[in-house]
Parts: structure tokens; C-alpha cells; sequence
């Protein structure tokens, strides 16, 4: 499995690690209440299919990117800059 | 058909002609008392448990492949119970001692082999670690010794011991732990449940769970609706996206874990073998080939398949661990989707919709929980409570705080 790095290009998933869900960890809530915080930081959807995750280039330049990814077939449909990416608060 | 020395003789003589199907494979019928989603290992046993213990009747176990098609029939077999937390400690001794019991009580050659599992330590810092797991496995009453560097060397002498990064300086063991053939512990479990009339119903998906006012009523699948009083989830890697036909949403990430095996040779490893600073274990089966692994890829997966880096990894602690296997092939290896929890634990509990009971969330480590899984599964939905042994197994702990995690990792499901 390759992951096209905005930076670096093209790499080997083995330059990289993956925290999780981008559409839950870049969206922390605002309002703390313990179901909010729970949902956060345990509630996921895990879908079979295309799936936003974050993963860090920790082999390369070192930026958290976005990689949306079908998680039956592993295919990379597109790859962002975390900080950049729709989703960020 | 009772399974027996004597059995398979006069079968012999009749030219293998009289044996009966070890199931049967019936039509679903519109409604049953208890349906059970996913027939794994937990599942069948679950139906077996409900059937034999609690003497249940009008069972279906739901399956969208054939059964054993799922982990069950690709895992790496070990069973053991040597882990360190209150929680979990009780429920895998259970498990084991089911597993001493297994063959006879449900008739199948399940090659329960307790070969002993040895987790290696390289440092005194692991070494306390390991010291004071036996010790709280010695307070539960399970067996645990520790070895110094000699008594590793008597149990597996063609290991690195001088390795400059890893020397070996003793190991933990569990005596009792050891193998288990897992193809059988599917035919075994399904044949005692079919034989105490639980439908197994192969090739039929569940796409739906009709809920209405909080109650689950039925299961829509592609073989029609079934309905039912009770319905048990033992979906393993598939929980999530058949828990969420209810509107649940789980504390668990899909991982894939990659297993291999070798080429078969002579008679090399007794025993199970683990090296837990390598994150690497190996074992040998019956036909010779070795049965090693270590860890997930890392990423959500439902592909069944994973990458070359843990390829080169696993192969790397292998060699670090044992050079002499660098003579050897890789002859098969696979991939398996793995519920992996929030704090690497397992859920078996009742969940918020009336009559959904739930039991999933077993990581890369619910083969050798499969008797006591189903056991207390079936407990569970018969008695409408969890059984004390899997009391601490909740779904609501993540909110409550009151996590079980052996590693230590946190709320972050590749870490464990």
C-alpha cells in the first residue's frame, strides 16, 4: 500500500503511523459533557468502505495528512494536509 | 452418531460409506427463541452452551459464509490464560479448563494439545513485568513458573541466546497452556448444537435488525426475515457494521492481523514460544510447519489481507529470535479482520436495545476465549444478566472508566 504524501510523494505505508478516525479526531467537541468526550473518545464508526484517517509521515516530512482510504481493498481515493483538510476545527 | 474408537473401526470396514453429515442444513423457519448472529467459534459455541447448559430449545445460528470460514478457521491456535488483570484472569482460567474438558464433553478430536506457553524475557525490567503477572496469575490459582536462562535452554535450545540486543534471561510459563486444532472446535461445537437442535443456517447474511420500541424483534436477511425473542451479535471483525443495523455505534476499530506458517519440518519447537520484545510468537503444528505471527498491520482494514512491511517484520523477530529458521519458506500466509476495543478487552453484556445481546471486541485474542466466550454468552442472554465471570466485560465501561487494559496502551485501538 502506497500513500501519496502532498510533500513527498509517493511512499510505502511503512513511513507512516496511523492515529485513527480524522472525522472524530479533528473534530474534538466544544461542548465537554461526558457524552460528548465518551463519544470522542471511544465511539467509532469503522465503516467497510472509504474511511478518513489520520496518518503521520514520521519517515518523510513529518505532517499529518488526511488519507481517505477503502478500507475492503486498502485503496488511497485521496490524500490531504491535516491542517488543511475540510473537516479541521 | 456418537464418535468413537469403535465407530471409526466399523466404518472402516463398511468403506467409510455409513458416516452421517455431522449437521444438518434446514430451512429457516420464520421465528425462533434465540437467533445468534456469526457462526464462528463464539457463536456455535454460544448456541452449543444455550442447548446443552441451559437446555434451550428453537436456536438459530445465522452465518453468511460457512461456518468456520471466519477466524475460527485461521488463527494460530493458542489457548492459554496467563494474563494479569482481575478482569480477565478468572474468565480465560475458565476458558482453559473448558478446553481440558472440550473433547469429551462435546465427542470431537479438537487436538488439545497443552504443549505449555513460554513468554521470554530479555531484561530485568521485562522480567518484573513477567514476575509479577505469574504472581497474579498464581492469585487466581493458574499455573505459572518462571524460568532462568538454563531452564528456557532445556525447553528450547536452538534459540539465540546470546543474542546482543535480546539475550534470553529466562522465561514465563504456563504448563497447561498450549494448541488447539481450531477447524475442529467449529465442527465440534456446531455437530453438539445441531444434535440438540439448534438450525445452523449457512450462507444467509444478515442485512437488517428490526428493532421496535426498544426491543429487537427480528433479523432481515437475504434468505428473509426471521424473527426472534432474543437476538445474540458474535460478529467478531464484522461487529461494528452489524451492531449499527441496530443503531449502535461500538468502542472498536476493524484491524487486520497477518499469521503465516512454514514448510513443514522435523519436530523443532515443542512448546508455544513467545517474544514479547520482538512482538513475535511461533509455535509447530502437528503436520510440522511453524505457526508464527506478530503484530496488526496498524490501519482499519476488512481486506483479509495485509502488507509486505509486517511480512519483513514478523520475519525479522523470527530470525533475531531463532537464526536457524532463516533456512526456511514462508509456505502460507493470510489475514483476518480483528475487533480491536478501546482498551483491548472484550465486550459480552446485554446492550441498550432489549433482547440485542452483544459479544465482540476480542482483538487478535478470542480463539483461545471460544469456550468460555460462548459459555458465558450463552449465560448471559439465557439469564437476561452477564454470568460473574464476564461481570467486568461490559459496553458501557469505557464511560464509566472502568477499563481493562493489560497493556496499558489507552483509548486508541492499533496500540493494543
Amino acid at each position: 500500500m502506497r500513500i501519496p504524501c502532498p510533500y513527498c510523494g509517493e511512499r510505502s505505508n511503512d513511513e507512516f503511523t496511523v492515529l485513527g478516525d480524522a472525522d472524530v479526531l479533528l473534530n474534538r467537541p466544544t461542548d465537554m459533557s461526558l457524552a460528548a468526550f465518551d463519544a470522542y473518545a471511544h465511539s467509532r464508526s469503522n465503516p467497510a468502505g472509504p474511511h478518513r484517517e489520520l496518518w503521520y509521515h514520521y519517515g518523510g516530512c513529518r505532517q499529518w495528512l488526511v488519507v481517505n482510504r477503502d478500507t475492503r481493498s486498502h485503496a488511497v481515493l485521496g490524500v490531504e494536509l491535516a491542517r488543511t483538510s475540510q473537516r479541521a476545527s | 452418531m456418537k464418535y468413537s474408537a469403535f465407530t471409526v473401526l466399523r466404518e472402516a470396514l463398511r468403506g467409510g460409506t455409513g458416516w452421517l453429515p455431522a449437521w444438518r442444513e434446514p430451512e429457516p423457519k420464520p421465528e425462533y427463541d434465540i437467533v445468534i448472529v456469526g457462526g464462528g467459534g463464539h457463536g456455535l459455541a454460544t448456541a452449543y452452551y444455550l442447548a446443552k447448559e441451559h437446555g434451550l430449545k428453537n436456536i438459530a445460528v445465522v452465518e453468511k459464509g460457512h461456518i468456520g470460514s471466519g477466524n475460527v478457521g485461521r488463527n494460530t491456535t493458542i489457548i492459554r490464560s496467563n494474563y494479569l488483570l482481575p478482569g480477565n484472569t478468572p474468565f480465560y482460567e475458565w476458558s482453559l479448563k473448558l478446553w481440558e474438558g472440550l473433547e469429551q464433553d462435546f465427542n470431537f478430536n479438537a487436538m488439545v494439545s497443552q504443549r505449555g506457553v513460554l513468554n521470554l524475557y530479555h531484561s530485568d525490567g521485562q522480567r518484573d513485568a513477567y514476575v509479577r503477572r505469574g504472581n497474579a496469575m498464581r492469585l487466581n490459582g493458574v499455573d505459572a513458573e518462571l524460568l532462568d536462562a538454563a531452564g528456557v535452554r532445556k525447553m528450547a535450545p536452538m534459540l539465540d541466546f546470546e543474542n546482543a540486543r535480546f539475550p534470553i534471561e529466562g522465561g514465563l510459563l504456563q504448563r497447561r497452556g498450549g494448541t488447539v486444532r481450531h477447524d475442529a472446535v467449529a465442527w465440534g461445537y456446531a455437530r453438539g448444537a445441531d444434535s440438540r437442535g439448534v438450525d445452523i443456517l449457512q450462507n444467509t447474511e444478515v442485512t437488517g435488525i428490526r428493532v421496535e420500541s426498544g426491543r429487537a424483534v427480528a433479523v432481515e436477511t437475504n434468505r428473509g426475515v426471521i424473527r426472534a425473542k432474543k437476538i445474540g451479535l458474535a460478529c467478531a471483525g464484522n461487529s461494528s457494521r452489524v451492531a449499527q443495523m441496530a443503531g449502535l455505534h461500538l468502542p472498536i476499530e476493524s484491524h487486520v492481523l497477518q499469521a503465516f506458517v512454514s514448510e513443514g519440518i522435523k519436530p523443532l519447537i515443542d512448546g508455544v514460544i513467545t517474544f514479547g520484545a520482538g512482538h513475535f510468537y511461533m509455535s509447530q503444528s502437528d503436520k510440522g510447519g511453524l505457526v508464527y505471527g506478530g503484530d496488526i498491520d496498524g490501519y482499519n482494514s476488512y481486506a483479509q489481507r495485509g502488507n509486505l512491511y509486517i511480512i519483513e517484520d514478523v520475519h525479522e523477530a523470527a530470525m533475531a529470535l531463532c537464526p536457524s529458521l532463516g533456512r526456511l519458506r514462508m509456505l502460507r500466509h493470510w489475514g483476518g479482520i480483528m475487533d480491536m476495543s478501546m482498551d483491548g478487552s472484550p465486550i459480552i453484556d446485554k446492550t441498550p436495545i432489549d433482547g440485542l445481546y452483544l459479544n465482540a471486541g476480542w482483538c487478535y485474542g478470542g480463539f483461545k476465549a471460544t469456550p468460555a466466550s460462548g459459555w458465558c454468552f450463552a449465560h448471559t442472554i439465557a439469564r437476561d444478566e452477564p454470568h460473574t465471570l464476564n461481570a467486568a466485560f461490559r459496553l458501557n465501561r469505557f464511560t464509566t472508566g472502568h477499563l481493562i487494559d493489560e497493556k496499558g496502551a489507552g483509548a486508541q485501538p492499533n496500540l493494543h
